[in-house]
Parts: structure tokens; C-alpha cells; sequence
């Protein structure tokens, strides 16, 4: 059972698909117009998710290896049939604001990225856990962009009008809001160093200079290059020792064996 | 050591050239529109100008001081795209849509991206693009003397005939920086003079959208010549498509860029959906300058007549 928490965790904050693993930008950007919108198309996603992380999962061992991916899109597009439908029937308003998204949700490359490198190696339980997670951060994350881009472009949260028409800017409404919401809900999330596609964990950045880009504005350049060319004589200074020791350590234990070797003569002897 | 045998590395030939040079004689330039803008529109149209220059300069310090970068203010770039946001404007627009505009040519478009000379686009103009798409009807909707009226680009889109003469020396409605095509040809005089932009951009600019509107519109002088001074060609040929940063630096590439200038303004102007299309051409042409460079890099010497 813990497994299965932890999945959640895993799903919610530690890999979140939008803002973490960065998948399925196109539903991302283009459903996320209102905060109601893009709960709406999370919380279909994640029905699905759940579903078809449960079902791949039950038939892994049955689905062979050649043909897993037609077969994994077979299963998925059954299950986005049935959610359209029930959406159609209970939620018309939702279907008609999500339109095209809906049927897109087959190619949805969280769902196949789930189902590729979780439910094809695990147990039913943690899979349909994982899609849970999963789904749940994709919902977190699109409500997160829908509702900033609600309050700015039609200046309302979840519906109700907040800000005056004057003062609504547009432009946040439109395809390009999306982008930018996006990027600036990224960035925020970069300076308080949480995990992302572009914050990589341990020792950062292999680049010549240190890959500081953030606070390197081109004078920095040279004192960065220096500081670096020190610590490169250094690790070669320490790797010098280190061969050093290895080759004295070596001598002594040459020279041991030939000590050794002439006490056995002169007893020999 | 002697001093005589030490010789510092290159360049050993300097020019006195430098940002806040070129930018204080794109500002010089700008002066006779200011002038004859805040002349006609009144004291609003300074306040517009004045807002949009102080919003570009502090949004540049502060971006910079809290970023612990050096501050650039004193080149003078952030002034330059601060004026030209505020030509730019509609004379009546309240005056917190261009600050924001000044932020965000800034912060977004400049800023972000690395500062003066790494951003992609003229920041001013992706400015105006924003608040374009965000306050259509503000910022479309122009007097002239207390009275709303249409601009001459739009009266054309309906067939109707303007007054050209009337256009050249701008007594009509429009930006607050775009009416007069005599008071902005003085200032891109004072620029070819003083060698800061040379005539490849706007002159192929403005002759291809002549021809464009010569075949595709009406096959009139009148109409042709009301097409060249209305809008924002002339302001947008000689003062926004010739930014050193956002256009191409080869001679060849400025005259690809110029012609495409054209074609794509006559294109928004002729068969778009609204009368004015200078603004998107010049920021969609801005996309294409890394392109245009890479194939009309010239042949190194000696290197004539080998294919790479």
C-alpha cells in the first residue's frame, strides 16, 4: 500500500507530467482557455489513464512485444470512446468547450509514455495508482494555467468575474497566453529549484563554463573560465597523486615479494 | 623588456561608434514626429510618450538590479523602444496600456531573451502586437481634433479615394507617430545622413509595396502614393525594420529583407482582413533574419567559385 501512495506522490509533485516531465503540451496549451476547462480535460485524461494503466498492466504478460504499441492504442481509444460518450450524455457543455481535444486523448503521450514505462513492467494495483498520480498532476497543472489565464485574459476565476472588462488583457486568452503562462509558471518553478525538464538534479551542468547562463552575463564569462582551468589543474594534479601513490604502493609491494623471495633463497641456501 | 617590441593584440583600429551614439541619433531622428505628434494630438500624446519611455527605463533597471546584471540603461536602447512603442500609440489610449506595453517590450521581448542584441524581435513592435490583440478596440479607435474618423488606409479598404497631400504632411488620424510622412522623412534624412541606417531596408521596402499595391490594388498614382504615406510604412521602413538587431547585417540579405517586407505588408494590407499590416510584416520578418543571413553570407577572398 505504501508503493501506492508514493506513486501518488510521484505523480502529483515529483513528476509532473506538465511541469516536471513536460508531456502533453498540446492539450496543455490548447485546453486550458478557463480554469473549468482545464480540470475538465484532466480529470478526463486521468479517467483514462486509470483505466488503460489498469488494463495494459492486467495484459502485459498476454500482449506480445511486436505489436504492444497498436495494441495499447486499441485499448485507449476504446476507453476516450466510451469517456466521449459519457461526456456527451452527462457533460455536453464541457464536450462542446473541449471539442477535438477529446478524441485527441488517444494520442495523448502521457498516457502511452505511462503505459510504455510503467504499466508494461508492473502490477495492476501500482499502475492504476500510478495513473491516479498521474492524472491528478495533470489536472493540478491544467487548472494551475487555466485559472491564471482565466484571471488575466477574461478576468474571472472558475466563472466569476473578478476584474473590471476595461482592464481584461486578451491576448491571455488566446494561444499566445497560453505559451506565456506556461513559461512564467515554469520559471517560477526553476527559482525555487524544484525538479524540472530543465533543472537537472546533482552536479548540474557539464558545459564548459559551468553552464551558469542565469548569472553569467558575458564579463563573467572569463573569471568563470579561470576559476575553471583551476579546478582542472587541480583535478589533474590530484589524479597525478593518486597515480603516484598506486605506482609507490606497487614499488613496496614489488620489493616486499623480492625480499621475500631472497629470505626463501638464504634459507634455501 | 623593451616597449617598443610589445604590441597589443587586435583591434588596433578603433571606431568612435558606440550604442548610446547610434541610439541618441535614432532618438535625434525621432524628435520632428514627437514634435509635430504631440503638436497636433496634444498634450495626452506627450504624456502617452513620456509614460512609455519612463515605464521602458525603469522596467529595464529594475530587471537588471534585481538580476544582479550590469545595467545597460545608459546605452540608450531602452529610450529608443520606449519612443518608438509611444509613436506608435493611438493619441486617446488611457495611459496605463502603453506601460504596460513598455513592460513588456522590456522584461519579455528584450530582457528575457539576453538583453540588447540576443532578442529575436523588435521589442517595441512585439509590444504593439500584444496590446493590438489585446485591446483591439483601444487601440485601434483614433480621432483627430475631438472628431473619431477612420484612417485613410481603411477608407481605401472600402474604395474610397483620400486626400494625399493632406497624408504627406499628416493632418489626419492615425498612431501618434505615423501621420506625418513629412516630419518622419526629415528624421530618416538626418539617419542616411549621419550613415546610422543605409537605404537597402526601407528603400526596398517601400518600393515593393508600391509595386504590390501598383498590381495587386488599384492601377492609380493617387492610390499607390496614399498606400506608401498612410499607415505605418514609413515610420516602420526607416525607423523599426532597420533595428541593428533584428535585421540582417549583409548587404544582400537587407535587400531579401526589405523585399519580403514588402510582400508581406502589401499581403496583410491588400487581401488581410484589417488596413494596416506593417507591424505584423516587420516582427514576422524578424523570424526570418537568421535564414536570410545563412544564404547570403558573402564568399570569403579567395574562396570565389568554390562550392563549399
Amino acid at each position: 500500500m505504501n508503493k501506492c501512495i508514493e506513486r501518488l506522490y510521484n505523480g502529483i509533485i515529483k513528476e509532473n507530467p506538465t511541469f516536471v516531465l513536460m508531456l502533453g503540451m498540446c492539450p496543455t496549451l490548447a485546453t486550458t482557455t478557463s480554469a473549468i476547462n482545464g480540470l475538465g480535460m484532466g480529470l478526463t485524461t486521468t479517467a483514462v489513464l486509470v483505466f488503460s494503466n489498469l488494463i495494459i498492466s492486467a495484459l502485459r504478460n498476454i500482449i506480445p512485444d511486436r505489436v504492444r504499441i497498436p495494441s495499447y492504442i486499441v485499448i485507449v481509444a476504446s476507453l476516450v470512446t466510451i469517456v466521449q460518450l459519457l461526456l456527451q450524455a452527462y457533460l455536453p457543455s464541457l464536450n462542446d468547450a473541449l471539442g477535438i481535444f477529446i478524441p485527441l486523448i488517444v494520442v495523448n503521450c502521457i498516457i502511452l509514455g505511462r503505459a510504455e514505462a510503467y504499466a508494461a513492467k508492473n502490477g495492476p494495483l501500482e499502475s492504476a495508482f500510478d495513473g491516479i498520480g498521474m492524472g491528478l498532476g495533470f489536472a493540478l497543472a491544467l487548472t494551475c494555467i487555466g485559472l491564471v489565464r482565466e484571471l488575466l485574459g477574461s478576468g474571472s476565476a472558475f466563472g466569476f468575474a473578478i476584474i473590471p472588462e476595461d482592464y481584461r488583457i486578451s491576448i491571455f486568452g488566446l494561444a499566445p497566453g497560453a505559451f506565456f503562462v506556461l513559461a512564467g509558471l515554469t520559471a517560477l518553478q526553476n527559482k525555487f529549484k524544484m525538479p524540472s525538464a530543465t533543472n537537472v538534479e546533482g552536479n548540474g551542468s557539464v558545459l564548459a563554463c559551468g553552464g551558469d547562463c542565469m548569472h553569467c552575463s558575458g564579463s563573467a564569462c572569463m573569471a568563470n573560465h579561470a576559476t575553471l582551468e583551476t579546478r582542472r589543474l587541480q583535478a589533474e594534479e590530484d589524479a597525478l597523486k593518486a597515480k603516484q601513490a598506486a605506482l609507490a604502493a606497487k614499488q613496496a609491494a614489488v620489493a616486499k615479494e623480492q625480499s621475500e623471495l631472497s629470505e626463501k633463497l638464504n634459507k634455501n641456501s | 623588456m623593451s616597449k617598443l617590441l610589445n604590441v597589443s593584440s587586435s583591434p588596433h583600429v578603433r571606431s568612435d561608434v558606440i550604442t548610446s551614439n547610434l541610439m541618441g541619433d535614432v532618438i535625434i531622428a525621432m524628435i520632428p514626429t514627437a514634435v509635430y505628434g504631440v503638436w497636433q494630438f496634444g498634450v495626452h500624446a506627450a504624456l502617452v510618450l513620456i509614460m512609455t519611455v519612463l515605464s521602458c527605463v525603469v522596467s529595464e533597471y529594475l530587471f537588471e538590479r534585481l538580476l544582479n546584471k550590469p545595467v545597460t540603461v545608459g546605452d540608450l536602447s531602452a529610450v529608443v523602444t520606449g519612443l518608438i512603442l509611444g509613436l506608435n500609440m493611438p493619441p486617446e489610449i488611457p495611459v496605463w496600456i502603453p506601460c504596460l506595453g513598455g513592460v513588456f517590450a522590456i522584461i519579455v521581448v528584450k530582457q528575457l531573451y539576453g538583453g540588447l542584441g540576443q532578442n529575436f524581435m523588435n521589442p517595441a513592435l512585439a509590444a504593439r502586437c500584444f496590446l493590438l490583440i489585446s485591446f483591439a478596440q483601444k487601440m485601434s479607435g483614433f480621432t483627430l481634433d475631438g472628431v473619431s474618423g477612420a484612417t485613410p488606409l481603411a477608407l481605401l479598404k472600402n474604395g474610397e479615394t483620400v486626400d494625399v497631400a493632406a497624408m504627406f504632411v499628416g493632418r489626419i488620424p492615425g498612431t501618434i507617430g505615423e501621420v506625418s510622412t513629412l516630419a518622419l522623412l526629415i528624421g530618416a534624412a538626418y539617419l542616411l545622413y549621419k550613415k546610422v541606417i543605409s537605404i537597402r531596408i526601407p528603400g526596398a521596402y517601400i518600393l515593393t509595396v508600391a509595386v504590390f499595391a501598383f498590381i495587386f490594388g488599384r492601377h492609380d498614382i493617387n492610390y499607390v502614393l496614399a498606400q506608401i504615406c498612410g499607415g505605418g510604412l514609413i515610420f516602420g521602413a526607416f525607423f523599426m525594420a532597420t533595428d541593428y538587431v533584428t535585421s540582417p547585417i549583409t548587404p544582400m540579405g537587407q535587400i531579401v529583407f526589405g523585399v519580403l517586407l514588402g510582400l508581406l505588408t502589401g499581403l496583410f494590407r491588400i487581401f488581410g482582413g484589417s488596413a494596416e499590416g506593417v507591424s505584423y510584416a516587420i516582427i514576422l520578418g524578424n523570424l526570418f533574419v537568421p535564414l536570410i543571413e545563412k544564404y547570403t553570407l558573402p564568399v570569403a577572398f579567395g574562396k570565389e567559385g568554390k562550392k563549399a
